[in-house]
Order: structure tokens, then sequence, then C-alpha cells
């Protein structure tokens, strides 16, 4: 290799370098607000992982189009190329290479997901006893305990929550900021899955049995829940509101609500069934939306 | 005409019913492996094109944010038979047509080791295939619980009659099965009973080694969907309650059953086009296959790996944290193997004398297509990260960089390379390469906005979604109208070339294996004297004879 191509190898990967960094700094940009201490950890992540990804894609991106616009040949030249059949010291690099990658990788992602905890105590007994234990990054600042427990309800199609301290039902997720939140979570006859993008977490709720999930909200302010695991013909409207406030407001809310009687909430799916109008071409027999959960907190707006 | 005997195995001695020569064999019950073969590609195109309009539908609706164009139950059956249809009568039925056409071939047999199994394969596909679509006919229509089709949404019945769109899926998907492993017994019995002398395991074209991958992945982890979808067909009709949580049964069970295929079930779909890149980058660049023995090992470490990743599918289901880490550091694995790929080919063009022919260019672009998908694929890996992904959009780009990026672009690669062979007619260049300019662009302008907006945290399946999401999806849009044109040269192409094409020499690209040795297209038994095989199968650059009885190869 002579100094020329050295030089411009070295040209090559500096400008790899600084376009996966650059990259990595705006995939944050690619995401919602950060309303959860856990979504800090997996932004951070996330950035990780397209700046290595970028490095990755452009750099057999640029070596394709080098070799597709210096090496082309006219369909008229039957010449053919050196005849290199492999050759053994590259190839143990690049299996090395990613080997040692994806073992970083995964042990990373790993560490993250001890830091954020969110499947409860049950989760971090396995967990906590494993090696390499660091902790929790973001969430050390915060209030450990009491957590605030909050019962979620999924049915076909509406969210309800159920305050236990308080007796109060509510059809929006009310939350105090910077507190730990544990929802245990149930569902009537289908999975439904809990996700809220701006806390970036997600999970599973099974028909019949009670899901524990764990989380710390951070930031104020009305995010939107989502249904994520396909759940019948209403899915895409079995959404909700989640309101994070500040403790005062917070326990004021809770306090009115528990003074208001109980009344069927508003819900988008059982005004679509029974309105014949919104029939269009199709208009397949479904399964009947569940009578809308009785709340003393309607959903505001 | 007599079979090949196979040594050890019994073949009923059937005289084979020698097909008339003009467009009628293509619609009898022909044993020859290479009618077969086309039967198998041009009935998996027309589904091909029937997913795709229904495609353009979903996207037609999903142009604008409200659920305005058609009733949500439709829109529902329109992406549950789109996933099926593109996966069990697309996917897989081209690629096995391709293996069919290709394998003997390559090995030098003269046909496959059950041909008449192998006939009847095929023709479970249009009849399963029709039996799906005849659901739509149904008072509940189609099934509309999804391609994977979890209970208990998938066992809901809003109607009195057993017979739902439902229970016809999953007689559609269990026929399905039995077709694929009759195919997966009769490639895996044709590549290790049947190769000419001479053929050892490291002379095999890479290839043949991803088909005999891939279809040992059937064998092995097929009965376990069977198994889960004749559960779910008694839970739907019979009341059984193996996946019903009112009466005991956890629905998770399902998840396991079906990832437990449908995850290595990835694999059996992109290994072979893995062993079409193979074949079709060392032709046009002029060179050896880079590191040939390791890219034929890996496919077999990779099909290794793939039946130990299936529950990165379900981290967000009742998925404890140990097993939630355990299966991420397996799937984030596949990795390396596809990694050892990705450089041999780029390994294999450097420094060649590269053609740009319409196989060259489809290849080139899958490849690069194939890069970003396996790097947002070991992104959905980690599991924090897949935490919030996890059923968004973002998926549904990753997976269909895969199998249309990579899978779909692979095949027309394909069938552009062989055309040839397969029919004895030079396709068009011109149209070949606006094909590839449409897809190329469609397939971006398609798949890459469904990126921003699962990160945003749009999710898959909805028929109605947030305003915020329009401008990403009205651009995913235009690129899925862009991508339906795209097909349009390809078949003037495919129609018009077969029927008054240039006639094709015997090897236009000046390649280097078995099936350009004989004529174009290759005679009923391919080969009039078994070749006798003395060298590798990528000898660009040196001047060593393939076999050693060249001449005597062709028929008539
Ligand atoms: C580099 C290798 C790959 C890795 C690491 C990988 C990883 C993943 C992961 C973890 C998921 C689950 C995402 C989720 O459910 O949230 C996923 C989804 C998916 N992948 Fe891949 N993948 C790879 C290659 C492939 C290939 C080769 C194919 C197909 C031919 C494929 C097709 C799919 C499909 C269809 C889904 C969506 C399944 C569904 O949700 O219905 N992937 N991939
Ligand atoms: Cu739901
Ligand atoms: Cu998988």
């Amino acid at each position: 290799m002579n100094l020329k191509t050295i030089a411009g190898i070295g040209v090559y990967i500096a400008i790899l370098v600084a376009t996966s960094i650059w990259v990595g700094q705006q995939a944050y940009g690619w995401l919602p607000p950060q309303a959860s201490a856990e979504s800090m950890l997996i932004d951070d992540l996330f950035s990780l992982f397209s700046a290595i990804g970028a490095f990755i894609l452009l750099g057999i991106t640029g070596l394709v189009l080098y070799t597709v616009f210096t090496q082309s040949v006219s369909r008229f030249d039957t010449s053919d190329g050196p005849h290199m059949e492999g050759n053994v010291k590259l190839e143990i690099f690049w299996t090395a290479v990613p080997l040692l990658l994806v073992f970083f990788l995964a042990a990373y992602s790993y560490q993250t997901y001890q830091q954020m905890a969110v499947r409860g105590p049950m989760d971090l007994v396995h967990l906590h006893h494993m090696p390499g234990t660091t902790p929790t990054a973001y969430a050390a600042d915060l209030e450990p305990e009491p957590v605030e427990e909050v019962e979620v309800y999924a049915k076909q199609w509406a969210w309800s929550f159920r305050y236990p301290s308080a007796g109060v039902v509510s059809a929006d997720l009310h939350l105090p900021v910077n507190k730990r939140v544990r929802l245990r979570m149930t569902a009537d006859e289908v999975i439904h899955g809990f996700y809220v993008p701006a806390f970036r977490l997600k999970q599973d709720i099974m028909p019949k049995r009670t899901t524990e999930f764990e989380f710390t909200p951070v930031r104020e302010g009305t995010y939107r829940l989502n249904d994520s695991q396909f759940s019948g013909t209403y899915f895409a409207i079995m959404t909700a509101n989640v309101v994070v406030e500040s403790p005062d407001s917070y326990r004021q809310w809770l306090a009115s609500a528990a003074a208001q009687p109980a009344v069927p909430a508003e819900n988008p799916a059982y005004s679509e069934y029974t309105n014949k109008r919104l029939k269009r071409f199709g208009g397949w027999k479904t399964i009947a939306p569940a009578p809308p959960p009785l709340v003393n907190a309607l959903a505001e707006g | 005409m007599t079979n090949v005997p196979v040594e050890g195995i019994a073949i009923p001695d059937i005289a084979h019913p020698e097909p008339q020569n003009n467009w009628r064999k293509y619609f009898s019950f022909s044993t020859d492996h290479k009618v077969i073969g086309i039967q198998y590609l041009v009935t998996s195109f027309v589904f091909f094109l029937i997913g795709g309009l229904l495609s353009m539908v979903i996207r037609a609706e999903l142009i604008t944010p409200q659920a305005d164009l058609i009733d949500r139950t439709l829109y529902n059956s329109m992406f549950t038979m789109h996933g099926t249809i593109m996966i069990f009568l697309w996917i897989f039925p081209s690629l096995v047509g391709l293996a069919n056409y290709l394998v003997p071939l390559m090995i030098g047999a003269r046909d496959m080791a059950f041909p008449r199994l192998n006939a009847a394969a095929f023709w479970m596909v249009p009849i399963f295939g029709i039996l799906l679509m005849t659901s739509y006919f149904l008072p509940a229509g189609t099934a509309q619980a999804g391609w994977w089709s979890y209970p208990p949404v998938s066992t809901q019945n809003p109607t009195d009659s057993i017979i739902t769109g439902e229970f016809v899926w999953i007689l559609a998907v269990a026929i399905s099965g039995v077709s694929s492993i009759m195919g997966a017994v009769n490639f895996v019995t044709t590549i290790v009973r049947m190769r000419a002398p001479g053929m050892t395991f490291f002379r095999m074209p890479a290839y043949v080694w991803t088909v005999f991958s891939a279809q040992i992945i059937q064998l092995a982890a097929l009965p376990a969907l069977t198994a889960g979808a004749i559960m779910l067909l008694f839970d739907a009709a019979a009341g059984t309650a193996f996946f019903n949580p009112d009466k005991g049964g956890n629905p998770v069970l399902f998840q396991h059953f079906f990832w437990f295929y449908s995850h290595p079930a990835v694999y059996v779909m992109v290994l072979p086009i893995f062993g079409v890149f193979s074949e079709i980058f060392p032709v046009y660049s002029r060179k050896p296959l880079f590191g040939y023995k390791v890219v034929a090992v890996s496919s077999l470490l990779i099909t290794t790996v793939s039946v130990l990743v299936w529950v990165h599918h379900m981290y967000a289901s009742n998925t404890p944290g140990w097993m939630r880490m355990l299966f991420m550091a397996t799937t984030m694995l596949v990795a390396v193997p596809t990694g050892i790929k990705v450089f041999a080919w780029v390994a294999t063009i450097w420094k060649g004398k590269l053609r740009l022919d319409t196989p060259m260019l489809f290849c080139l672009g899958a490849l690069i297509m194939f890069v970003f998908a396996g790097i947002t694929g070991v992104m959905l890996a980690s599991v924090p990260i897949d935490i919030h992904v996890n059923n968004t959009y973002f998926v549904v780009g990753h997976f269909h960089y895969i199998v249309y990026g990579t899978i779909t672009m692979g095949m027309f690669a394909a069938i552009y390379h062989w055309f040839p062979k397969m029919t004895g007619r030079m396709y068009y260049e011109g149209l070949g390469k606006l094909h590839f300019a449409l897809a190329f662009i469609g397939v971006n302008l398609n798949f890459f906005p469904m990126h921003p907006l699962g990160l945003q945290g749009m999710l898959r399946r909805v028929s109605s979604y947030e305003p915020e999401y329009a401008f990403w999806n009205v651009v995913a849009s235009i690129g899925a109208f862009l991508l339906g044109m795209s097909t349009i040269p390809f078949i003037l192409n495919m129609v018009g070339a077969w029927v008054q094409g240039k006639p094709a020499p015997d090897n236009p690209w000046r390649a280097i294996g078995l099936e350009w040795l004989v004529s174009s297209p290759p005679p009923v038994e391919n080969f009039e004297e078994l070749p006798i095989v003395v060298s590798g199968p990528y000898g660009y650059g040196k001047s060593d004879p393939l076999v050693e009885n060249a001449a005597a190869l062709k028929e008539g």
C-alpha cells in the first residue's frame, strides 16, 4: 500500500466518523419529547446505535458506490477480473469485529435495561444479582419509594384507571410528576398494549391476568396513551390521555374526582359502532364494543 | 424415460408424461422440475399482484389521518390478507419455484428426487390461494386478526357460523405448511443424494448451500406452526381452551408456537436470496465469490442460530427480564454470519470488472437496502429500543426493507438473470433498467418514512391516526403507488420477451455453472449424460474447465 492509498483511507474513515457522530446527535430529534426517566436512558442507547449504524451503512454504501463508479466496464469488454478467492486474515478480521461489536451492544443494552427496571420488584430480584450491576443513573435522583399505585383496565375498546387509595375511576390517566408509579394492568377479552410514546414504554396486558409495570414520569404535560397490541375492529381509536402534573394539582384532581358520581365514559368506538352513517364499503359484522366504563372523572378534551 | 435411481430410496417407476412443447405444458400436471419451477413463479407472481393491489388500498386509506375510505373491518381484512398473501403466496412459492428450476440443473441432476411429490406440492398452492380468496364472500368477511393471528382476537367470532374467515385462513396456512414440508423433503433429499459425480459439497454453488440450509429450517421448525394452527382451529371451532384465558388457557402459548416457526421462516425466505447474490455478483464482476467456503458455511450457522431467537418478537408479551436478555444476545449473534456474507459480497465486486446489467443493478440495490435493514434489525434486537418501537411502523419499515428491498428485489434479479435460460429468449435491457429505477425509488419512498413514523410512535395496523403523522404517510403512499407502477415495465418485459424476444445463446452472461452448459431452454432431462465435475463453481479469471465431459451434456 502506498502513502496515497493510506491517506485516502484515513480521510474516508475520518469523514465517516464525523458523519456518524453527527447522526448520533440528530437521533434525539427523531423521537417524541422525553417525559419519563426511562425515555432518557432509551434515547441515549438509540443514539449510540444510530451512530454505529450510520458508520456501517455509509461505510459499505461508499465502498459499493466507489466500485460502481470506478470499475464499470462496457458490455463489450470480455476480460475477467483478478482471480481472488479469499483472504484468511481478512475473513477472520471481519468475523471478529462484528462479534465484539455485538457483545458490546448487547452488554450496553443489558445495562440500560437494568437501569430502567420497568418490570417491577419481581424482575429486579433476578436481574440485580447479576454481575455488572450499576446504580440507576437518571432515576437515582428521584424519590425511590413509596410508589404511586394505579390499576389499569383495558377492554374492547376503552381504557379506565382506578386509584385504589382514593376510590376514583377515571377515563384519563393522571400521574404526579417525578414519582415512581406502579401500574397493575388487566384486560377483559383480548390482549391490549400499554404504550405512551413520550415515555418510550410499552407492555402487553393479558386478559384475566395482572401485569405489573413501573416507571417514573419526569415532565409535566398531556401525552397520548395508545393500545399497542392489535385488539380488533376499533383498535386505532382506543386511546386515552396521560396527564402528568405537579403533586399539588394531582391531589386536587383526585379530591374533586372523588366527589363526582360515576357516569358512563364517552367512547369513540361505541359511537362509531352505533352510527350507521359511518358504514362504508365493506361493513362486515363485527364484535360489538363492550359497554363504556363507569368513571368519576371524564376525559378532558 | 427412466428416473435417476437414488441409492437406498425407492422411487416408483413412473413414466414421465412427456410435456408438450408449447405453453399448454404449464397448465398440466407436469413432473419436470423446470415446468414446475415456472408454474410456481408465474402463480406466485399473480398473487404478488393481488397482494400489491391490497397494499394500494391500505396506502390510499392512510393518505389521510381519518378512516374515510373503507370501513374499519375491511381495512383490517386488507392488512391481514396483504401480509398473508405476500408471505405464503408470493415469497415462499416464488423462492420454491426458483429453487425448483435451478437446484437440479446446478447440481447436475436430471430432476428432483420425487418428481410427483414435487408436482403435488405445487398444485396445493393455487388451491389454498383460491380457498383463501373465497373468504371474501363469507358473512363476516376474511380473517382480520393480522398475519400472525394472535388469539383471543383471532378466535372471536361475530357470526353464528363456524366457517369464518379465520377458519379458512387457518386451513389455508395448514395446507401451505403441508406443501412446504413436501417441498423441503424433496429438496434435502435431492441435494444430499442426487449430485453429479465429482460435485462434492464444497463444489456446490453457494445458492444450493442456501437452499439446503433454508429447507432444513422448514423441516425443523414448521411442525410448530402447524401444531399451533390446529390448536387454534380447535379453539375457534370446537370450543377447546388451549389459548382461551376465559377457560384457563394461555394466549402467550400461541405466540411461542407461532414465532418458533415464523422467526426462522424469515431466514427460509432470505437465505436463498443470499444465494442469488452469491451467484450474481461473481458473474457481473468477473471474479470468484470471495471467501466461498466461509460464505457457504455461514448459511448453516444462520440456520442454527435462527431457531434460538424467536422470543425477540415477544419482548412486550409477559416475558420475564432474564428471558428478554437471553434472546437479545442470541438475536444479535445473527448479525455475525450475515455480516460475513455482506463483506464477502463487497470484496467480490471490489476490483472487479462490473457490468451493470439489470440483474446486477437489482443485486446492488438490494445489498444496500439489506444492510440498512440489518442495522434496524439489531436495533430491534436491543430490548430497551424494542420496548419503544415494537408494534410501530419502525418494525414495518424494517421488515419491508427485507421482504421488498432485499427478497423481492433479489427475486427480480434472479428472474432477469436466468430468464434467457428458462425461456431461450433475451429480455429487454431498457425495460429492465426502467423497472429497477422505479422500484428502487419506490421502495425507499415507501418504506423509509415508516422509520421516522415508528420512532414518533405511530402504531402498525391502525386504520386512522393522529394528524401529526400525516406528512410521512403521504410520502409513503406516493412511494407505494410508484412501486405499484414499477411492475408494469416488468410485466411488459417478461411477456414481450417470451413471445418475441431475441433468441438467447446457451450462456449469454459467460457465467460458470452447470446450468449454463446445456441449451437454453434446457432439454427435458437436463443432461444427455451426467456431468463429471472437476472444479469449484467460481473459476472466473482462471481457465480451468468445470466438467470433464462438456460436449456430451447436451441432448439432441
Ligand atoms: C440482521 C438480521 C435481523 C435481525 C437482527 C432482526 C430482528 C428483528 C426483530 C428483533 C424483530 C421484532 C421487532 C418487534 O416485534 O418489535 C423483527 C421483526 C421482523 N423481522 Fe427482522 N431481523 C433480521 C432480519 C430479518 C429478515 C432476514 C427478515 C425476513 C425475511 C425479517 C423479517 C421480519 C419481520 C417480517 C418482522 C415483523 C414480524 C411482525 O411483527 O409481524 N427480519 N426483526
Ligand atoms: Cu385495545
Ligand atoms: Cu424474528
